[in-house]
């Protein structure tokens, strides 16, 4: 009666599996939430891994929705390398659940959280929602320090070397040289960044703590009125009030933000505004990224 | 000798006082010795309070600095608190104005069930949920949605949603058992907080009394493809619309399958083709053509067989495919159902009315969704069903509300959204609604908010 019915679909569907099943390659498939840790995928495992990042530069790593291409490239991960600290809670979770795939989920080797290995600044001690999307593990937008970069690097060419252990000296010797390279940049970066240390700043987001404890620079006021909440024009009124009494050198927004709020402020008070990458480009080192973040970082006076 | 007195007096007085003021000298030293010695010994317990705290300080500097793994969720408390699932509300209220009573909404052609209907005029709370999840474990994955809906001027409390499912089974399996929404078609499987708009397509509440939910099982596999492609079946218990009635083991069943990916970085989409198959159902009972003022009302029953085939098409667009500011959503779903079998009037005769039946139903709709603002959201939506419904007793038919008296249900709405946070949402609707002849212009204003858990970001 009734299974005489759902046969015919039933075959169809074991006739399809076995030329999907068993797509293996040599490899290590890995699945990076945000560019930066692509960039830190490749840089470690060089020819050995594939890495795909599900976020590019110009997107808000919070709001990614759990699109169908998404599940299709989580289901073929063997690592999964992430912010965590909540960054990705709207659709990680969903992506994971979704994806079949046995060795990304939590607790399995394959998932590697990068907030895990690093101390969180601004970690709250009131949740309260009226404060905002805040983040109850502190602030996750920790990889633009390098200091932290690098402790996540060593971090994850040990997991590098868990996931795919035959490959172990290699992923080593990268991490070897990229922690060379790394620490020679910080050193340039350091020295050239000497005349920006006690800059006053104004933000967009609060997303570049980090950046500002490594630079020494002082954050004075922050477009959003609370995080994850847009300007509204009676709160860049109050900035606004706030930077004529007490004057900034600079206004610094993610590029994928929209400049509107930032371009009105610069208009109102001659404060030069730059968009800052807050991740890699397609196919940039982290070292060319940071690089031009400075960069432009010091091209406005 | 008497003058050697006063010398000797003297000098001994001297010697006397000598002694005396050197006693006090060495008092005074040892006064000065011991306020000195407190003095350093309270400089020295300064120090090492200063010391120790540096000391502590350098060893967090160095726990920061060396790569030392430092889990910042972890702490040493044994508790059971922290294993709370997590745990969301979502509280739903609105304003609804109708111009025709909602008691005499129908659908001709259709016969109304489960929770179908417009709701109540005025003021009212819609429908409340609490919903706990977690990770039971490596393994599973768990999630229960409790809802609270008024009913006559009580509360009903509804177990919406209970079910289990497998984490790490691999492969690309997935494995749910439970109560949930089935995978047929696009927003069926989201809950109605999630929708854009306030009420259901009218083909959703024509075939499903606004949504599908069943107790069973789910396998889905995700095939190792660039492109996403998903298959699925269900095995359903069928006792819940639209299979309806006593079942012996499996009621209902379904098979689905999803195909969906980017183009370019900017658009994304997904196509969903699915079925759904109930055979001999006994005794689906429906709400059908209502008689006002009858006490012991007429109530149409279905036995027989029935399929619905779905298809469903979602687009999506944002500028650098980053939604947050901006964004287009298109959505498309399209029903059809096949039925077979007899209609009977319970409470009907005697002799008891009765018809044979055979069902021919359809419908769809499409929406577009613009968010033109972070905070904005608008959105238009046309709602069409068909329906050539053919039996031996017409009139049985009729009465059944499976004619649809020469009339074709339609619908189109309009809604404006305000979305201060991910958490909350003001929502205006009006709909110009043709379900049945007398056509209805329908204002709602509706809030939903979202406390606790964060929320999933659902294609």
């Amino acid at each position: 009666m009734f299974y005489s019915k759902i046969k015919k679909p039933a075959l169809l569907l074991l006739l399809i599996f076995p030329f999907f099943a068993h797509h293996t390659s040599a490899q290590i498939n890995i699945f990076a939430c945000e560019p930066e840790w692509a960039a830190l995928s490749q840089a470690l495992g060089t020819d050995k891994v594939k890495v795909t990042s599900a976020t590019t530069a110009m997107q808000n790593p919070h709001h990614i929705q759990a699109r169908p291409s998404l599940i299709a490239k989580m289901r073929r991960a063997d690592l999964l390398v992430c912010t965590g600290a909540d960054l990705e809670v709207g659709w990680l979770p969903l992506l994971l659940r979704k994806s079949g795939n046995g060795s990304v989920q939590p607790g399995q080797t394959g998932h590697f959280m990068a907030a895990d290995y690093v101390t969180l600044l601004e970690k709250p001690t009131l949740l309260d929602r009226s404060l905002g999307d805040i983040h109850a593990a502190g602030n996750p937008h920790f990889h633009v320090d390098p200091e932290r970069m690098l402790k996540v690097s060593i971090a994850l060419a040990d997991t590098l070397s868990k996931v795919d252990p035959a490959n172990q000296s290699h992923y080593q010797n990268n991490l070897a040289t990229f922690t060379q390279q790394w620490q020679q940049a910080i050193q340039q970066w350091q020295q050239r960044s000497q005349s920006l240390r006690g800059a006053r700043i104004v933000v967009s987001h609060n997303n570049w703590v980090y950046l500002e404890s490594w630079l020494g620079l002082t954050q004075v006021a922050t477009l959003e009125p609370k995080p994850g909440i847009p300007a509204s024009s009676s709160h860049l009124g109050k900035v606004l009030t706030k930077l004529n009494q007490n004057p900034a050198d600079r206004l610094l927004y993610a590029s994928y933000q929209s400049d509107k709020s930032a371009r009105w402020l610069t208009q109102k008070t001659k404060i030069s505004a730059v968009a800052l990458p807050l991740s890699p480009s397609k196919d940039e080192t982290l070292t060319q990224w940071f690089d031009r973040l400075l960069n432009q970082l010091l091209s406005v006076q | 000798m008497r003058k050697a007195y006063p010398i000797a007096a003297i000098s001994i007085a001297q010697l006397f006082s000598t002694s005396v003021v050197a006693e006090t000298e060495i008092e005074l030293l040892k006064q000065q010795m011991n306020t000195l010695k407190k003095d350093y010994e309270q400089r020295v317990e300064a120090l090492e309070v200063k010391l120790m705290k540096t000391e502590d300080k350098t060893q967090q500097v160095n726990a920061d600095t060396q790569g030392i793994a430092v889990n910042p969720g972890h702490t040493n408390m044994v508790t059971q608190n922290k294993f709370n699932p997590a745990i969301s509300l979502i509280l739903d209220g609105r304003y609804a104005n109708f111009g025709n009573d909602p008691e005499d909404y129908e659908l001709p052609g259709f016969a109304l069930g489960g929770e179908s209907g417009l709701g109540s005029r005025g003021l009212s709370v819609g429908e409340s949920e609490l919903a706990f999840s977690a990770n039971i474990d490596d393994k599973f994955y768990g999630k229960a949605t409790i809802g609270f809906h008024n009913e006559d001027g009580g509360t009903e409390v509804d177990l919406e949603e209970a079910f289990i499912q497998t984490l790490g089974l691999g492969g690309g399996f997935t494995l749910k058992a439970g109560r949930f929404f089935s995978a047929m078609g696009y927003i069926n499987e989201q809950h109605a907080h999630a929708w854009d708009f306030a009420d259901a397509p009218l083909i959703y509440r024509g075939l499903f009394g606004d949504q599908l939910r069943d107790d069973g099982l789910q396998i889905t596999y995700v095939a190792p493809t660039d492109i996403f492609l998903q298959l699925g079946a269900e095995l359903l218990g069928g006792s819940l619309f639209p299979a309806g009635g006593e079942q012996n083991d499996i009621g209902a069943a379904t098979v689905f399958a999803n195909i969906g990916g980017d183009i370019g970085i900017a658009h994304s989409w997904q196509l969903g083709l699915s079925h759904w198959q109930a055979n001999n159902i006994e005794g689906r009972t429906s709400g059908g053509h209502s008689h006002g003022g009858s006490t012991t009302a007429e109530t149409p029953s279905f036995d027989g067989d029935s399929k619905i085939n779905a298809l469903d098409f979602v687009y999506k667009w944002a500028p650098n495919g980053n939604p947050r500011n901006q964004h287009i959503k298109i959505q498309f779903e399209y029903f059809d159902r096949q039925e077979d079998g007899m209609v009977t009037m319970l409470n009907s005769g005697p002799p008891i009315e009765t018809s044979s039946y055979d069902g021919d139903q359809s419908g769809w709709y499409a929406q577009l969704i613009y968010q033109f603002r972070p905070q904005w959201r608008a959105g238009l939506r046309y709602d069409q069903l068909d329906s050539n419904n053919q039996g031996s007793d017409a009139g049985v038919l009729g009465e059944a509300g499976l004619d649809n008296e020469g009339h074709t249900p339609k619908r189109t709405s309009v809604m404006v959204e305000w979305v201060p946070s991910e958490f909350s949402r003001v929502r205006l609707q009006y709909n110009r609604d043709e379900s049945y002849e007398n056509a209805d212009d329908q204002m709602i204003l509706q809030y939903t908010m979202s406390l606790g858990s964060h929320g999933a970001h659902q294609f």
